[in-house]
């Protein structure tokens, strides 16, 4: 079920190393949110506090509130674990399991949670694969490596393993910047069908993409080389491309710099 | 190698020739006096001890490699790494003399508390209970073997994708089960070569073994007592005062030990390729 995520004043840090500070927005919940910026301006960073990945890289740390309809994610007797399952996550390269077959990637995180029946674990695999617009394209090779796939049909492999847990929210950083333009609109439709169910958050380099699929889109940029990234403005995403309120965004967005 | 093979061959078959026993099934090994022998008995105490070797080592080995790899704070990780290498070059000759100088007389003890408790499983019977025994032999042999697999399968495990264990964390896997789905089924071709390297040391191993057991003929699952001899232990007692027949048996008998050794990395590498197109070799 799509949650809405609240952060107020996140700072995340790499060690000493401020990547980004004070950013503070509402990710509205059935929608698709996305963030723009220069490279560096820590979007990565700041999605993966959203479902505490980025405390996973030693020296990490995070400060700050981060709420899932009202849950602290970040409260002392959360489980890192089991915020993880609430909010699933695409990576910029798809990187389904070599070692599994395409069935087992997208069951692997239905194991997590204890044995089920083979014939309930078929089901949820075939609507996560419907879901993921891939199961036409697999289901006569469901036991063949995922790794054979296709650049675009390992991504969306890759999704269908993240929803096949059934989470509130989905992260995607870039999830199309190694995909060839087909595999990347099959996506951005992929997207839309999905925001009906999920919470989705994307983190994109392309513009065009970002006007296509998303609501609302926030603006990352940094005030100079080593300086923390901060949100600049975030607003409707139509908004953000025609008329934004700060010079900064219309430089980005116009291709002025960045 | 060829042509080692064949001056080894040449020099086995004279000693083949007069053997008074079948070479494959006899169990005696008197080439010089009766030139009765056969492999039979020390082809089986050579398995049967490295493959024990390999049951205690593996595990272990694997363990602390993931614990290096993917638990130590990094410090810890660097300073035991360095001990395992360090471990895994001294020479098999040092692990020998430490077997029988310390282990022999302190694991007595142990040996007769199994053979008691558990001396109804067959591997643990017997009456003359000894620390000249295989089991003995196989423990010194997987403390040999052990830093040697634990250090390929840390570089193994090290080289496990990062992004395949974020795939795995961003799922809701615990440490342990981050392990179980992305570093184990990726590392497993390099632990099974690890541990097949392993079992080729255990089995060549010579010294060790020698001073260890008491270089009986006889095949018996007794592990506990004091019985047991390998080819290469064989090899290493009884090359110095061999018969030129005796010299052809032993050469015959460390080609059986080549072919032995063949045979198990064989079966390793088919293990290995049956999985090749899961092994991520692709992606
Ligand atoms: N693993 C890391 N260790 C240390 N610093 C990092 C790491 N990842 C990113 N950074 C730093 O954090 C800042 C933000 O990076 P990132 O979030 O990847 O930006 P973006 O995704 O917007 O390109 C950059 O200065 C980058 O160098
Ligand atoms: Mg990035």
């Amino acid at each position: 079920m799509a949650k809405q995520i609240t952060v107020s004043g996140l700072d995340a840090y790499y060690g000493s190393h401020k990547a980004i500070e004070d950013v503070s927005m509402t990710i509205e919940p059935a929608s698709i949110t996305a963030f723009i910026g220069p490279s560096g301006c820590g979007k990565s960073t700041f999605l993966r506090t959203l479902n505490r990945m980025h405390e996973v890289i030693p020296g990490a740390r995070v400060q700050g509130k981060v709420m899932l309809d009202g849950q602290d994610l970040y409260a002392g007797d959360i489980e890192p674990v089991s915020v993880r399952r609430m909010i699933g996550m695409v990576f910029q390269r798809p990187n389904p399991f070599p070692t599994m077959s395409i069935y087992e990637n997208v069951a692997a995180g239905l194991r997590l949670n204890g044995r089920q029946a083979k014939s309930k674990t078929d089901d949820v695999v075939e609507r996560s694969l419907r879901g993921a617009n891939l199961w036409n394209e697999v289901k006569d090779r469901l036991n063949k490596p995922g790794a054979g796939l296709s650049g675009g049909q390992q991504q969306r492999l890759c999704i269908a393993r993240a929803i096949a847990v059934q989470p509130d929210v989905l992260l995607m950083d870039e999830p199309c910047s190694a995909l060839d333009p087909i595999s990347t609109l099959a996506i951005e439709d992929l997207m839309v069908e999905l925001k009906s169910e999920f919470t989705i958050v994307i983190v994109t380099h392309n513009m065009q993409q970002a006007a296509r699929v998303s609501d609302r889109t926030a603006f990352f940029n940094l005030a100079g080389q080593g300086q923390p990234g901060k949100v600049i403005e975030m607003d409707e995403t139509s908004r953000i491309f025609t008329n934004p309120s700060e010079k900064a965004t219309e430089d980005y967005i116009t291709g002025r710099f960045g | 190698m060829a042509a080692i093979a064949v001056f080894l061959v040449v020099e086995a078959v004279p000693a083949l020739r007069v053997n008074k026993g079948d070479f494959f099934s006899e169990v005696i090994w008197d080439p010089n006096g009766t030139q009765t022998f056969g492999i039979a008995a020390l082809a089986f105490g050579t398995v049967i001890s490295s493959l024990l070797a390999l049951v205690m080592a593996l595990p272990v080995a694997v363990g602390v490699a993931l614990f290096i790899s993917h638990y130590a704070p990094r410090r810890l990780a660097g300073l035991l790494g360095y001990v395992i290498d360090l471990l895994a070059a001294v020479p098999s000759v040092v692990y020998g003399l430490w077997g029988v100088v310390f282990l022999v007389p302190f694991i007595t003890g142990p040996w007769k508390f199994l053979n008691e408790y558990l001396g109804w499983i067959p591997l643990f019977a017997g009456d003359s209970v000894a620390g000249r025994s295989v089991l003995t032999a196989s423990v010194i042999l997987a403390v040999m073997i052990l830093p040697i697999i634990a250090a390929i399968s840390r570089e193994v495990f090290l080289q496990v994708p990062r992004s395949h264990e974020e795939a795995a964390l961003a799922l809701g896997a615990t440490r342990w089960e981050m392990i179980r789905m992305a570093v184990l089924p990726f590392g497993r071709p390099g632990v099974i070569s690890a541990a097949m390297l392993g079992l080729g040391r255990a089995m060549g191993e010579t010294i060790a073994v020698a001073l260890v057991l008491p270089a009986t003929f006889g095949i018996s699952f007794q592990i506990l007592t004091a019985q047991g001899n390998s080819i290469a232990a064989n090899i290493a007692n009884g090359f110095g005062e061999a018969t030129p027949i005796g010299r052809g048996a032993l050469i015959a008998s460390g080609l059986v030990l080549f072919a032995i050794t063949l045979v198990v990395n064989i079966a390793a590498r088919l293990v290995i390729a049956r999985r090749k197109e899961f092994s991520g070799a692709a992606a």
